[in-house]
């Protein structure tokens, strides 16, 4: 759907999305990397387990609720990549614990 | 007589939509006179507990009606399902206060004993359990937690869409529900209510008044009292989360749809539109020290509510001699009590006539006598 643009020459960084590699680029968000990964990046809502993906891109929606790094509910459209960043699609309600 | 209604219930809360509800359901023709939006409403504002352990001490009556609406509560999510198709998410698996240290538990201790020894107060199977009796049941309480009470009646419910079912359900009976009417007179004449609003004048048959602490204006109207001493508390509200909290506990619940509610303060001061958060820090310490886990969880809101709250903490239910048919009604639970509002206050209505034997106890008159019991009615 998303296509990065020929001229953007940033460094790539690796992240692991759902147990799999992904080479996103520095100063991508996390919402931005899966955007362009190609994936299937919907997360499940936490009532109705409707499919949702990043919306406003700007920390309103919440929308974009993903698991960084074992802590869930994280806006992954205000939150920028980091190499070796673990993410995981949160399917439902965050755990109480993570 | 030339009289609109059978029934005028004057507050549209969920006290005042229960029994009308309940009277809508006895076929009657009801009008429903509310406030608007921005009223002070403890219907949106309160912790949904259907809760029985602590409650009666200085009244045992209460402990009977408060058992009686235990019991029907059942009924009363039922009846609201299959006429809406709304379901209010009732939970009644018991419910907990549990203790942090050994002080607090000697003191809940004495407080089921209390509860116990008190003559002609209803059997709540109250027990104060032990630490690791309760970790059986709640596996994620932390190491400070000393134990607790626990009490098979207790259980909670969605509030939120019970106030909504109650209103579906008014409409789907055909009964009246004016918004933005609060009544400024009550007048008695020809054996007919007439109950004056800005746009207008309502008559009725009957008059019940259920305008939460309005009634303490209210009830002279019609020859009543309604001595109220509203409080504010505060409630904390987390993201939602995965089910952790199988059973509700006085002071933390988990909602149907995940998020935790953490409550509740009890103020004097009675400015809603304020938060104390020295009194947030408090509750959210305390509840991140009963369930550890708690504090990796984002608070997603914070609010506070005033309290509907007669002045020894018990019901007030009670009816006009001066004005035969006139009835007054405030209380404290108006959740845990719906049920008794639906079907027994609502039956007793539209009989004309309160039964002694089930709410004589709750009559207002018993604030006429020095030796009025001054608990707040719940601990």
């Amino acid at each position: 759907m998303f296509k990065r643009s020929d001229q953007d020459s940033r460094p790539s960084v690796r992240i692991v999305v759902d147990g799999a590699a992904l080479a996103a680029r520095e100063g991508d968000t996390v919402s931005a990397a899966l955007l362009a990964s190609g994936r299937d990046v919907r997360r499940a809502t936490a009532v109705s387990g409707a499919p949702r993906l990043p919306y406003c891109m700007m920390g309103v929606c919440f929308d974009c609720l993903v698991t960084i790094d074992g802590v869930g509910n994280r806006q992954g459209c205000l939150v920028p990549v980091a190499e070796g960043m673990q993410i995981e699609i949160q399917k439902g309600k965050r755990e109480i614990g993570r | 007589m030339s009289k609109d209604y059978d029934v005028a219930v004057v507050g549209g809360g969920l006290l005042g939509s229960a029994i009308a509800w309940g009277l809508g359901r006895l076929g009657k023709r009801v009008v429903v006179l509310d406030e608007g939006d921005v009223a002070k409403r403890a219907s949106r504002a309160n912790f949904a507990l259907v809760w029985v352990q602590s409650k009666g001490l200085g009244m045992p009556a209460y402990t009977g009606w408060t058992m009686r609406a235990s019991e029907t509560w059942g009924r009363l999510a039922a009846e609201l399902k299959d006429q809406t198709g709304l379901d209010v998410a009732l939970q009644q698996n018991g419910g907990f206060h549990l203790t942090l240290g050994e002080n607090e538990f000697a003191q809940r201790a004495q407080l089921v004993t209390r509860m116990h020894n008190q003559v002609g107060a209803a059997d709540y199977r109250m027990e104060m359990l032990s630490a690791s009796e309760v970790k059986k049941m709640l596996p994620l309480i932390g190491p400070e937690v000393s134990g607790g009470s626990f009490c098979p009646w207790d259980g909670h419910v969605n509030s939120l869409r019970t106030f909504r079912a109650f209103h579906t359900g008014l409409k789907l009976f055909g009964i009246e529900y004016f918004p933005e009417r609060p009544v400024s007179a009550i007048s008695r004449s020809g054996g007919e209510f007439r109950l004056s609003t800005a746009q207008g004048e309502i008559r009725a048959g009957k008059v019940v008044l259920s305008a939460g602490n309005a009634n303490q204006s209210l009830a002279p109207m019609v020859g009543l009292s309604a001595p109220m001493g509203p409080t504010r508390g505060q409630i904390v509200v987390t993201e939602r989360t995965m089910p952790f909290l199988p059973h509700p506990l006085t002071t933390i619940r988990q909602t149907d749809e995940g998020t935790v509610m953490i409550g509740d303060s009890k103020e004097d001061q009675l400015d809603d539109r304020t938060l104390n958060h020295a009194v947030s820090a408090v509750m959210a310490d305390r509840a991140q020290r009963t369930f550890p886990h708690l504090a990796r969880l984002n608070v997603i809101r914070t609010w506070s509510g005033i309290r509907v709250m007669p002045q020894d903490g018990f019901p007030i239910y009670d009816q006009s001699e001066s004005a035969p048919g006139a009835f007054v009604t405030c209380c404290h639970s108006g959740v845990t009590l719906a049920s008794n509002h639906a079907f027994e206050i609502a039956r007793m209505v539209a009989a004309g006539a309160l039964e002694p034997e089930l709410v004589g106890a709750f009559s207002a008159r018993r604030f006429d006598t020095n030796h009025a019991a001054t608990g707040s009615g719940y601990y």
